[in-house]
C-alpha cells in the first residue's frame, strides 16, 4: 500500500440555530449564545434554525418549493461550502466532485396524518380508507422532498455538483461514515475532491414522536449537555453542514490554502448490551485514532440523551488534559449532522488560532489558552455507533 | 494462473457467496429456474386493500412474513435469508464471524401507518393533535417502535447476527442502491481496507403509501387486469414500471484471499462506475450523457471495450422514459452492436425492487454466466421501433457469455454500472 494522501479540509459552509457562515458562528460561540425555543413544542425544547434567506444560494423558487426545510437547509449550507471553497460554479471541478451526503428525510404532512388518524379513532374509516385519502391528500412531488437522497438530488440540480453521489443514512454514525468513506478515497487516490456533509430538520413533531418512544427528549428547561443528569434526553436542533475535502495536490494546483487537515477517521459499531460498552468502544477507538498526548482540544457530539453520555463522561475523564466542548449545548441534537458540524468547527477553530469558549456550568469543559494545533472530533450515537476524526494544522 | 493484480494494479475482487429472494422464490435454484422459464411473480396485492388505487400489482414477497409485522421488518428478513444463503455458500469466517465491513442497500426507514394508527388510538380521544400523540408516545410504552424505526435499525441487526467488522454503512441511491452498495465493498477491497466485504441490498416496502407515491409520481404501471403481462419493458406498450420487493447480498473478497482459503470463485466485478444526472429530480437528462459517461466510465474501470460485452442485464424499468434513455445512452457507446447485444430486462419478471434491484440483477448476472444462458425479457409482444434492441423476447437463450454489463439508473440522477465476468480479465 502506497502512503496515504494528505488531505485538507479547503470549504466549510454551516447553517444553524445561532446563524449562517462561519464569522456568524465564531462570534456566536465566542459570546456564548445558545438559541433555544421552549414555548413551541412545549414541553419540548427545540434550537430552531436562525433566520435565512434560501433566496441566496437556492435562486429559483421553483427549486425552493420541491424541497421541504431539512433539504432546504441542506442545500443552502452546501452553497456556503462551495463558496467557501472557492470551487461554486467551476463546472470543470463540479462536474467530478464526489458527494457523499448522511441524511434523514422523511418529513411528514402533518395534517394530512392527524385528518386520517382522527378518522380511524372516530371510526369512520373503511377498509379503503387509507388509500383514499393518501391518494387524494398527498401531493405528488412531497415524496421528493421525503426521499432520503434527494438531498443530494438537489444539491446536484442547484450547484451542478455532478460527479459522483452516495447517501448514508443511520442517524449520528452517517455522519462519521461519510467522513470516514470520503476521507478514505481520498487518502487511497480514489477520489480527489469531495463534498461532505448532513442537515436536520429539528422542528419536527414527527421526530419529537419517534425520539419520544424512546423517551430520548429533553423536556421543560433548558440545560447545557453536561448539566442533565437529573433530566436527560437531546434537544433537537436544526443545521446544516457540509465541507470540501480534498487531496493536498489537487488543491496546492488550484492555489487554495487549507482550513486544517483531516488526518484520520476511525468508526465502529459496539454492541451494547453491558455497562460500560460505549466507554470500551471510546477507548478502542482513541488508539486507533493516533491522538498523541492528552493536551490539545476536543469536540463532541455528546447527546445528553443517557446512557451513552455518562459512558461518554467516563471515557473523557480519562483524558483530562483535553479542553473538551460538547456541540449538543449551542446547537443541539443534530443527528447525522452532528459530527460534520464537529469537524466544521474543529477546523474553523484551527485556522482561526483558537478553541471557543466553554459553555458548562459544571466545568468539565475548561479554557484554552493559545492555538489548537490538533482537535479531536468525537460521537457516540445515542442509541448506536460510536466515531472519531483527527483535525490538524496542515503545514 | 493469473497474477492477483487488475489492470490497474489493484486487487481482483470476486464473488464468493450470492443469496437472493424475489416474488419468484428464495434461493438462486428457484428463483433461476423460474427466472429461465420466463415466469412472472408480479401478482395482484393482497397484502392491504386495493379499493381506489391506480396500480393494484406488485412482486411482493408474500411467503415471508414478521410480527409484529412491518415493512422495515421484512425489509429486515429478506436480507437476512439472502445473507445466510450468501455466506453458507461461501464458507467464509465462522457462524457470526464475517471478517470484514458490511455495506447494504436498503429502503429508507420511516414510522408506518399501523403503528401510527396504534399511538392515535392509544390516545383514546378524538380530535386529538401532535401534542395529544407526544403525551402519550413516551414512558415505554412503545419503546421498541424508537429501534425498529432508526435508520440504522436493519444494518444494527445484520452487524449483531453476522458479526461483520467496524461501523456499518447504510447507503440509498435510489434505483442504483444494490450496485452503489456493491461498489463500496470493491473500493474498500482495493484500497487495500479489507480482504472481504458483506454487500447487501434490501427491500421490502410494498406498502399502501409507498405504492401510492409511486403512483402519484405517474411511475407505475397501471395495466392491472393481468398483473404478470404488466411489466413491458422496451416494449412500445409498456407504461411505467411493477413495484416489488427483494434482496440480494454478495460477499466479495480479493483474489488473492479467496485462493488462500480455498473458496470457489463464482465471478469477479471486474470494473463499477457511476455518475450523476443533475438535470431533474425525476427525468433524466435528455441528452443522454450522464448515463453514457457511466457506462463508460465502467468500462474504463474495468480496462475493458464495449466489444468485450456479450450481455447487458438492463436496468429496464419499463418506464416509457427510462428505457428509451437507456438504448440512447447504449447505442452512444456501443454504436451499431447496440442492435445485436443481447440486452434483458430481470424487471420484466421480478419487478422493479428498488434498493435491492442492483444487487438482485448482480446475482442474476453472475448466473447467466454461470449457466451460459440469458434469461429473456418476458411480455415482450409490440417492439418499439424508437428501441431496436436485441431483448432476448420471451425465451430465455443459450449463449456463450463471459463479460455482462448490469446498469441501473436511479430517481434523482444517481446512475451506477457493473461488469461481472467469470475470470478475471
Amino acid at each position: 500500500m502506497t502512503e496515504p494522501k494528505e488531505a485538507w479540509i479547503t470549504g466549510i459552509g454551516i447553517v444553524s440555530s445561532l446563524g449562517e457562515g462561519l464569522d456568524a458562528h465564531w462570534d456566536a460561540l465566542n459570546a456564548r449564545r445558545i438559541n433555544v425555543d421552549e414555548k413551541r413544542f412545549a414541553p419540548y425544547i427545540v434550537h430552531p434554525l436562525a433566520p435565512v434567506s434560501f433566496d441566496s444560494q437556492i435562486p429559483k423558487k421553483g427549486d425552493q418549493r420541491q424541497m421541504e426545510a431539512w433539504q432546504r437547509i441542506g442545500t443552502y449550507a452546501a452553497g456556503l461550502a462551495l463558496d467557501s471553497a472557492g470551487v461554486k460554479g467551476n463546472q470543470e471541478i463540479l462536474g467530478r466532485m464526489d458527494m457523499i451526503v448522511a441524511a434523514g428525510g422523511g418529513e411528514r404532512d402533518i395534517p394530512v396524518d392527524l385528518a386520517i388518524l382522527n378518522a380511524y379513532i372516530t371510526g369512520n374509516a373503511g377498509p379503503a380508507f387509507l388509500n383514499e385519502r393518501l391518494m387524494n391528500d398527498l401531493r405528488p412531488t412531497l415524496f421528493l422532498t421525503q426521499l432520503s437522497n434527494l438531498l443530494a438530488g438537489n444539491i446536484a440540480i442547484v450547484h451542478g455538483v455532478s460527479g459522483t453521489s452516495r447517501t448514508f443514512m443511520g442517524e449520528e454514525a452517517a455522519g462519521v461514515d461519510a467522513a470516514r468513506i470520503a476521507l478514505a478515497r481520498i487518502q487511497s487516490g480514489q477520489s480527489d475532491i469531495a463534498l461532505v456533509g448532513a442537515a436536520y430538520n429539528g422542528e419536527r413533531a414527527d421526530l419529537l414522536i419517534l425520539f419520544e418512544f424512546g423517551d430520548f427528549n429533553l423536556k421543560d428547561s433548558f440545560a447545557p449537555v453536561w448539566a442533565r443528569e437529573k433530566h436527560s434526553g437531546f434537544a433537537l436542533g436544526s443545521a446544516g453542514v457540509f465541507l470540501v475535502i480534498e487531496s493536498r495536490e489537487h488543491a496546492e494546483a488550484r492555489g487554495t490554502k487549507p482550513y486544517a487537515k483531516l488526518t484520520r477517521v476511525v468508526a465502529d459499531l459496539a454492541q451494547r448490551k453491558q455497562p460500560g460498552a460505549v466507554t470500551k468502544s471510546l477507548e478502542a477507538l482513541w488508539s486507533k485514532l493516533g491522538a498523541g498526548g492528552d493536551d490539545g482540544a476536543l469536540i463532541t457530539g455528546a447527546t445528553g440523551a443517557q446512557p451513552a453520555t455518562s459512558e461518554e463522561k467516563a471515557f473523557l475523564s480519562q483524558h483530562p488534559g483535553r479542553a473538551v466542548r460538547a456541540t449538543g449545548t449551542m446547537f443541539g441534537h443534530t443527528l447525522e449532522t452532528q459530527f460534520p458540524l464537529g469537524l466544521a468547527l474543529a477546523a474553523l477553530s484551527i485556522s482561526r488560532g483558537a478553541l471557543f469558549p466553554p459553555n458548562d456550568p459544571i466545568g468539565l469543559e475548561v479554557e484554552m489558552s493559545g492555538s489548537p494545533t490538533q482537535i479531536a472530533v468525537i460521537g457516540a450515537g445515542h442509541w448506536q455507533g460510536e466515531g472519531m476524526a483527527l483535525v490538524e494544522a496542515a503545514k | 494462473m493469473t497474477a492477483p493484480r487488475d489492470k490497474s494494479g489493484r486487487p481482483i475482487v470476486v464473488v464468493t457467496g450470492m443469496g437472493v429472494v424475489t416474488s419468484l422464490g428464495a434461493g438462486k435454484t428457484d428463483n433461476w429456474a423460474k427466472l429461465t422459464a420466463g415466469e412472472s411473480g408480479i401478482r395482484t396485492v393482497t397484502r392491504f386493500p386495493i379499493d381506489g388505487l391506480k396500480s393494484t400489482m406488485a412482486g411482493t414477497v408474500d411467503f415471508v412474513t414478521v410480527d409484529p409485522s412491518s415493512s422495515t421488518g421484512l425489509t429486515e428478513r429478506l436480507a437476512d435469508i439472502a445473507t445466510e444463503e450468501a455466506i453458507e455458500q461461501s464458507g467464509i469466517g465462522s457462524r457470526g464471524d464475517f471478517p470484514g465491513p458490511l455495506f447494504l442497500a436498503v429502503a429508507p426507514v420511516e414510522v408506518e401507518w399501523p403503528q401510527r394508527i396504534e399511538v392515535g388510538r392509544a390516545i383514546g380521544k378524538p380530535d386529538f393533535d401532535v401534542n395529544d400523540m407526544l403525551a402519550i408516545s413516551g414512558g415505554g410504552r412503545f419503546a421498541p417502535y424508537h429501534h425498529r424505526f432508526m435508520f440504522g435499525s436493519v444494518a444494527g441487526y445484520l452487524v449483531e447476527k453476522f458479526g461483520t467488522k467496524g461501523s456499518p454503512i447504510s447507503l440509498s441511491t435510489a434505483c442504483a442502491s444494490g450496485a452503489t452498495a456493491i461498489q463500496l465493498g470493491v473500493e474498500a477491497i482495493r484500497r487495500g481496507e479489507t480482504d472481504a466485504a458483506l454487500c447487501v441490498a434490501t427491500d421490502g416496502s410494498v406498502n399502501p403509501e409507498a405504492l401510492i407515491r409511486f403512483s402519484l409520481l405517474s411511475a407505475l404501471s397501471t395495466q392491472n387486469d393481468s398483473p404478470q403481462a404488466a411489466s413491458k419493458p422496451f416494449s412500445k406498450n409498456r407504461d411505467g414500471f411493477v413495484m416489488a420487493e427483494g434482496a440480494g447480498t454478495l460477499v466479495l473478497e480479493s483474489y488473492e484471499a479467496a485462493v488462500a482459503r480455498g473458496a470457489t470463485i463464482l465471478g469477479v466485478v471486474a470494473g463499477c462506475g457511476e455518475l450523476t444526472d443533475s438535470f431533474h429530480r425525476t427525468r433524466s437528462s435528455p441528452d443522454g450523457k450522464p448515463i453514457i459517461g457511466c457506462v463508460r466510465k465502467t468500462l474504463a474501470d474495468a480496462g475493458m471495450t464495449p466489444e468485450q460485452i456479450d450481455h447487458i442485464n438492463a436496468h429496464g424499468t419499463a418506464t416509457p422514459e427510462n428505457d428509451k434513455m437507456e438504448y440512447l445512452g447504449i447505442s452512444a457507446v456501443f454504436g451499431e452492436r447496440a442492435k445485436e447485444i443481447p440486452v434483458s430486462s430481470n424487471k420484466s419478471m421480478v419487478g422493479h425492487t428498488i434498493s435491492a434491484a442492483g444487487a438482485v440483477e448482480a446475482i442474476f448476472s453472475l448466473l447467466t454466466l454461470e449457466h451460459q444462458r440469458i434469461p429473456p425479457t418476458i411480455n415482450y409482444d409490440v417492439p418499439d421501433p424508437a428501441i431496436p434492441f436485441d431483448v432476448v423476447p420471451n425465451r430465455a437463450r443459450d449463449a456463450r457469455v463471459t463479460a455482462v454489463m448490469s446498469n441501473s439508473f436511479g430517481f434523482g440522477g444517481q446512475n451506477a454500472s457493473l461488469i461481472l465476468t467469470r475470470e478475471p480479465v
